[in-house]
């Protein structure tokens, strides 16, 4: 069954238009890649399924689960199960990453009408999930990305990922800043949670990202558009030859 | 003799407020002769307005218009409404000094427990000897309404070393509505001394009510001393509250101020630094929604060279409120190695909030550090969207940020429980919005 169907997307950012005309259907089960040069307009797609402000949608449509996306706020976004791992995740000064994960957490299920977990049930989870992604509890003591390295803060993202169990995960350059072992761990991660009833999607420059995910199906993107999709070999066939042919066909 | 009758701004005799309450007013003759001696003062300035500079942005006159006659001393079905609000503001282990609409009310203050800690009494009793409590270093419109109209307070002594083993709260709870309380209190720290005072300004059913406070706390050398006030008034009260404090030596004053009720409210605070080597702690916050006015105006005077003062304040604004801070730092010529800064911000929650930040320095020697800035804005657009996009409702995530935003000038407050009871507060302020 579809999970996410984009269908011709027009995007503008600023009176400029960024997607122009987009279509991009996920399955549940499968794993996607996009690829695709700087500035195709890969982070500009997943905000805007994310429900980031600024983005005006001037054609087309997302669906997911066969509702209508585009007219839900973020936060409704998250608790039908959206979850959009940042390129550049935030740092929010004064706000304990702890009170964040809870606060976020049981916002998620009580708008799903389930029960919110208790401060015992809810610390014993983030304790399993921090330790099975490596994340010092230290990390989580501190203010939401403070003062985090780069990787820390992509770390970050992935264990929010594991304990909000999304139904679509986007991961937006995910490994990007992460040294090789993170890369793997947090890999790992991503694998663990991969299910039949859920799918990714994993937007990089690095086909080595993707010998640890393995994708279903990898799309290019250029210039605001999919130009080309194909199966995991298509990675490296762009690795090898780089983006110059798709850039024409945009 | 025909005495001239001054008028309000709205042209009502203002001397009937006097006469009215003269004979329920505590004091020898002398006592009295003072107070009429300071209403007459009152009576010729009149309530303060925007072409006085210290009152520019809150003109009593505008925003309250007439001061509302003395409050009866409270009955009983009064004292049973306050005996409920004490239970439901009272701190954990604090020793409790209870004012009910501006008369001590000794069945609900624990003064046995205090005894043996600090001496007690109360303005009443000070009164029938001695008028010295009703002179203050500074002096304006409503200090002097104030002196004149003093029904009662607490007078406390905290002895040469003294190390108090609970803060002490004086809570004052209005119960009486449309009328005013007019309460002054004096709080001496000897030196060496440790103590935390809180004071906590509440509604018991009253609506509408007037609160004019005045507090007289002087901290002895080599002292440490936290002192709070939390201001939660009914949302359609008024608050004016003056304090006058000076700091010894080799002290340690953490001072807090937290706003976040009353329609009209303006704390203005004198502090003078007269010891050497003292750290003086101030910090503000001004929760303000609807059509409240908050007015917070702390005068620090540094008249000894050595000292250290940090000043933090955080406002918080919705809807049509109004906050107003003005801190202004004084460096006297012989206050050399003073280092003395202070922070204002303010977050805006709608485009019709209102704030009026005015750090001031006034600077008279020439080897010191000050400094001061102030900031007004909105809530950051790109964390808000982090928030929502994990999970949380627009308010909610507001909330997060805002108790972030506080977080630095309460964070200030060392004692947990105190901490968490102020945070509390906040909370249940940010719950009124949603
Ligand atoms: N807020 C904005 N204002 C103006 N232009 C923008 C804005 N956001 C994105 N753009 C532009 O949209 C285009 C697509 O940007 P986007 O971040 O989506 O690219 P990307 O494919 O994620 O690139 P990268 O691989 O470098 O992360 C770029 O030209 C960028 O400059
Ligand atoms: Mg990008």
């Amino acid at each position: 069954m579809a999970l996410l169907e984009v269908k011709d997307l027009k995007v503008r950012v600023e009176e400029r238009e960024i997607l122009h005309g987009l279509t991009l259907t996920v399955n549940e089960g499968e794993i996607h890649a996009i690829m695709g040069p700087n500035g195709s307009g890969k982070s500009t797609l997943s905000h805007v399924i994310a429900g980031k402000p600024g983005y005006e949608v001037t054609d087309g449509q997302i669906l997911f689960k066969g509702e209508d996306l585009l007219e839900m706020a973020p936060n409704e976004r998250a608790a039908k199960g959206v979850f959009l791992a940042f390129q550049y995740p935030v740092e929010i000064p004064g706000v304990a990453t702890m009170n964040f994960l809870r606060t976020a957490l049981n916002a998620q299920r009580k708008a799903r009408g389930e029960s919110e977990y208790s401060t015992p049930d809810f610390l014993k989870k983030v304790r399993e999930v921090s330790k099975s992604l490596n994340v010092p509890q230290d990390m989580l003591k501190r203010g939401v990305n403070v003062g985090f390295s780069g990787g820390e803060k992509k770390r970050n993202e992935v264990l929010q990922m594991a304990l909000f169990e999304p139904s679509l995960c986007i991961l937006d350059e995910m490994d990007s800043g992460l040294d090789i072992d993170a890369l793997r761990i947090a890999a790992d991660g991503v694998n663990a949670l991969h299910s039949p009833k859920r799918a990714m999607v994993v937007i990089t420059h690095y086909q080595r990202l993707l010998n640890y995910i393995v994708p279903d199906i990898v799309h290019v993107m250029s210039k605001g558009r999919v130009v080309k999709s194909g199966g995991k070999e298509l990675a490296l066939e762009l690795e090898a030859s780089g983006y110059a042919q798709f850039e024409d066909a945009a | 003799m025909n005495v001239a009758v001054a008028k309000t701004g709205n042209g009502r005799a203002v001397s009937d407020l006097f006469a009215s309450a003269e004979g329920r007013l505590p004091g020898s003759p002398s006592v009295i002769a003072a107070r009429r001696e300071a209403f007459e003062t009152y009576e010729r300035l009149g309530l303060p307005h925007r072409r006085i500079e210290e009152w520019k942005y809150t003109d009593l006159r505008a925003l309250v218009g007439e001061v509302l006659p003395l409050a009866a001393a409270p009955d009983a079905a009064g004292l049973k409404r306050a005996a409920d609000a004490v239970k439901a503001h009272a701190i954990a282990g604090a020793r409790k000094l209870v004012l009910v609409d501006g008369v001590f009310a000794p069945d609900l203050s624990d003064i046995k427990a205090l005894a043996s800690e600090a001496g007690f009494k109360t303005l009443r009793e000070t009164l029938e000897k001695d008028s010295g409590l009703l002179k203050t270093a500074a002096t304006d419109a409503v200090i002097s309404l104030n002196a004149a109209m003093a029904t009662d307070g607490v007078v406390l002594d905290i002895a040469d070393g003294a190390q108090l083993s609970a803060p002490i709260q004086i809570i004052h709870i209005a119960t009486a509505p449309s009328a005013s309380t007019f309460t002054r209190s004096q709080i001496a720290v000897g030196k060496g001394a440790r103590a935390t005072i809180i004071e906590s300004f509440v509604a018991a059913g009253a609506k509408a009510y007037q609160v004019n406070d005045a507090v007289i706390l002087s901290v002895g050398d080599n002292a440490d001393v936290a002192h709070i006030r939390l201001m939660d008034d009914s949302p359609d009260a008024v608050n004016v509250t003056s304090q006058f404090v000076t700091v010894g030596a080799n002290t340690k004053l953490n001072f807090f101020n937290m706003t976040t009720g009353a329609a009209v409210s303006r704390l203005q605070g004198f502090i003078t630094l007269a010891g050497e080597g003292s750290e003086l702690s101030v910090n503000g916050v001004n929760l303000l929604q609807k059509t409240e006015h908050g007015d917070t105006t702390l005068v620090v005077d540094h008249a000894v060279p050595n000292c250290v003062s940090r000043e933090v304040f955080r406002a918080v604004i919705d809807d049509r409120a109004h906050s107003v801070f003005q801190g202004r730092i004084i460096v006297r010529p012989d206050a050399q190695k003073t280092d003395g800064k202070m922070m204002i911000r303010a977050l805006l929650l709608s485009d019709e909030a209102e704030a009026d930040n005015k750090p001031e320095l006034e600077i008279f020697a020439d080897d010191v550090s000050c400094g001061h800035g102030a900031t007004a804005g909105a809530l950051d657009d790109s964390l808000l969207f982090y928030l929502k996009a994990r999970g949380l409702p627009e308010k909610q995530a507001q909330a997060l940020l805002i108790q972030a935003f506080v977080g630095e000038a309460i964070e200030q407050i060392a004692d947990d429980d105190l901490r968490e009871h102020v945070i509390g507060i906040a909370e249940r302020w940010l719950e009124r919005r949603q």
